[in-house]
């Protein structure tokens, strides 16, 4: 295994599913029964019953809608003023009108849903405003839930290839050129339509840690979606809203107020006290994070030691097995018990993730991409606080309409000198003797990042950084060397976070005012509705690099109150009430 | 330029007495994410499961797969 090997295979299919995660599994599926003589192949980088971020399981949906508890129009204010406004809301209001039949269809799949003693769905309140959280008691089951279901509806999975370029032609998509990561062999897919589910770009920023894979996604989601579709020149909207997550320190995992939070945990100042009302993650609870560390109230803590014993113990068995299980390992090598101590908390690196945050690959409430018969859904697509419901429900989306597109095309040509180009670049690395490792050059991006794209952002630091990472990519193209297949997927991973960095510097620097509290806190700037009540889409010019235009924000379909506007910015707590904790 | 020996500890560890290679599992290797798992021959000519790349994202299927529950998942030292 892992020996270089020269080979090219070419198949065909209907639709094209890559990414196995957890949008892309719901969109084969839903693609193949609504159609079921067509042809759906789901591909992934990794083996799909272990695949993304899902891999072990999960806690909870983050943002259910559920009859009962909230309405389709409080969900989708509620996300449009985490948004600060930038929200084209259909796509938003689609998701919350039909994630509840998800929700159904997940149910049958065997994957339970916690309920009261009425047999309601116990949905609890963490957001700032209404209340979308739903537990999952076996959330360690989702992925061999899942993947039954494409065994069932016969869905060819293809494991161990990673997608890094898109086909095109005859203006539409094409397929997808692919390289197996333990033989450096092609695949090229042709397609009729493509559905892209290759998760966030988890490995943007570098983790305090200094481990490369020591990040808060899988680490095997490394961007290519957003490179891809960069390089295909489709449209990806506000990239300079990175994520950034309120994280454990060093573990860099979730430290769960969504769990712990309905329970009575909050986070905490180094006295104990809490100072935000909220810990729903968004821009403007992480500026208040921020502005406690700046103000040196740090470090900041996850506080579960005033709890009870039972609460605690109910708490550990939830974050100890399902999402990240080494987290109860993390704190016995620490000496942490979360009855004695608060566990330190941390800001952690920047990444790309719809999931969390809002950018990513244009799509509409379709899930369609600015190129026809091209998909994305899931963390990589740009509907804001997607999750793991926004993955599976905008996912179906995908699949449904994909059905329908491929009835009326046949497969777009495309030029063949595509393929030999993409061969010429992805073997560069292993046609020499010696030079950069992979894990050097994806290190110092990585590097790079931080000192120089971490907010607050800065003008100047963000054109130093276009400037380093100009020399990276000099060094990268002439001189990266990998000995084997394996080494050669993490040379074009590299490849992937350095155009995610430029697209990132890029963006940032794009959209002159503030924006999404520390997400985009752009220090010289304020906020400037009159010019910036937009969204920035990003495309490749025709010199390669990334150009820029604003995009008008779609009229509302759930109007929004004047007062109502600010209220995720309504965060900290009042001083005068914390004695009352 | 030329590459250097540098060594790293890596944070599975797999029980050679209890991995059954050699009967032909996979299973660690399979669903590895990061794909960072391989089969070595020993010595004596049998077969076991080894952590070859430090790549690792401590999210335990390798652990949980593993039939015979020969696989440890460690958190990498930089972070632990
Ligand atoms: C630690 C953690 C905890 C979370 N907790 C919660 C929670 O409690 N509740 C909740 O609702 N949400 C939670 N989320 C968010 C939620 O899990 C994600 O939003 C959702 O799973 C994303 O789905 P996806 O399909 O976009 O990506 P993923 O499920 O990550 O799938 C991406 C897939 O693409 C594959 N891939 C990547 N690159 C390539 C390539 N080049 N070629 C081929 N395949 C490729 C990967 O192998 C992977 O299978 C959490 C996320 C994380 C990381
Ligand atoms: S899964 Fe367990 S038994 Fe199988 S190869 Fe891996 S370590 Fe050995
Ligand atoms: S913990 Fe995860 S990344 Fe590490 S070896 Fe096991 S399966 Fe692979």
């Amino acid at each position: 295994m892992d020996e270089i090997l020269d080979g090219l295979t070419q198949i065909d299919c209907d639709i094209l599913v890559i990414g196995g995660g957890t949008a892309g599994p719901m969109a084969a599926l839903k693609a193949k029964r609504k159609n079921p003589e067509a042809n759906v192949v789901l591909l992934d980088k990794a083996n799909v019953k272990r695949s993304g971020a899902i891999s072990m399981g999960m806690d909870g949906l983050n943002n259910s809608v559920i009859p009962g508890y909230a309405t389709p129009e409080q969900y989708t204010k509620e996300i449009t003023i985490a948004n600060d406004g930038i929200c084209d809301q259909a796509a938003v209001y689609r998701y919350a009108q039909e994630c509840y039949g998800i929700i159904q269809e997940l149910d049958e799949f065997g994957i339970r849903f916690q309920k009261d003693q009425n047999g309601e769905y116990d949905v609890k309140k963490v957001h700032h405003i209404g209340t979308y959280v739903l537990p999952m008691p076996n959330g360690d089951t989702v992925k061999k839930a899942l993947y039954r279901q494409l065994r069932k509806a016969r869905i060819n999975i293809i494991n161990r290839f990673m997608a890094t370029r898109l086909l095109t032609g005859e203006g539409r998509v094409a397929g997808a050129i692919c390289v197996n990561t333990r033989t450096a062999e092609f695949l090229v897919v042709r397609a009729k339509a493509v559905i892209m589910g290759l998760g966030a770009a988890g490995r943007l920023g570098l983790p305090t840690s200094g481990y490369l894979y020591g990040t808060y996604e899988n680490a095997s989601n490394s961007g290519e979606g957003y490179a891809m579709a960069y390089h295909a020149g489709a449209g990806l909207a506000n990239l300079e809203c990175y994520q950034i997550n309120p994280l454990i320190k060093d573990y860099n995992g979730p430290a769960c107020a969504y769990v712990a939070g309905p329970m009575g945990g909050y986070t905490a100042n180094a006295k104990g006290e809490r100072f935000i009302e909220c810990d729903y993650w968004s821009g403007q609870m992480m500026q208040e994070f921020f502005d406690e560390l700046q103000g040196g109230k740090g470090p900041v803590y996850l506080k579960l030691n005033h709890l009870a014993e039972e609460t605690i113990a109910e708490i550990e068995r939830v974050l100890h097995i399902v999402e990240r299980p080494t987290r109860g390992h993390f704190h016995e090598g620490r000496g942490t018990d979360y009855r004695k101590q608060m566990i330190e908390m941390h800001i952690s690196e920047i990444g790309f993730c719809s999931g969390h945050s809002a950018s990513g690959v244009f799509v509409d409430e379709h899930a369609r991409t600015t190129i026809p018969g091209l998909y994305a859904a899931g963390d990589m697509a740009n509907v804001p606080h997607n999750y793991m419901l926004g993955a599976f429900t905008n996912g179906a989306f995908a699949g449904l309409d994909a059905a329908d597109f491929i009835n009326d095309v046949d497969y777009a040509s495309f030029d063949e000198g595509e393929v030999e180009a993409e061969r010429t670049r992805v073997l560069a690395p292993t046609k020499r003797e010696d030079g950069i490792p992979p894990n050097q050059i994806e290190y110092k991006t990585r590097r790079l990042v931080n000192d120089y794209l971490q907010p607050p952002k800065v003008t100047a630091k963000m054109e130093l950084a276009q400037q380093r990472f100009e020399e990276v990519r000099e060094d990268m193209e002439t001189g990266m060397y990998a000995r084997d297949a394996h080494e050669l997927m993490r040379a074009l991973e590299a490849s992937t976070i350095l155009d995610c960095a430029e697209m990132a510097a890029s963006a940032s620097m794009f959209r002159t005012e503030s924006r999404w509290g520390l997400y985009h806190n752009r220090v010289e700037y304020e906020r400037d509705d009159d010019n910036w009540f937009c969204h920035t889409i990003l495309t490749k010019g025709a010199d390669g690099q990334p150009v820029h235009k604003k995009q008008d924000v779609k009229p509302y379909v759930v109007e929004i109150a004047e007062d109502e506007k600010d209220a995720y910015y309504k965060q900290r707590v009042d001083p005068s009430s914390v004695a009352a904790e | 330029m030329p590459l250097a020996q540098t060594a790293t500890t890596v944070p599975v560890v797999v029980d050679d007495d209890l991995c059954i290679a050699d009967k032909g599992c996979t299973v660690c290797v399979d669903v590895c994410p990061l794909d960072v798992l391989r089969i070595a021959v020993k010595d004596d000519g049998t077969k076991t499961a080894y952590m070859k790349y430090d790549e690792c994202w401590y999210c335990m299927p390798c652990e949980a797969d593993c039939p015979t529950d020969a696989v440890t998942v460690n958190l990498p030292y930089l972070l632990k």
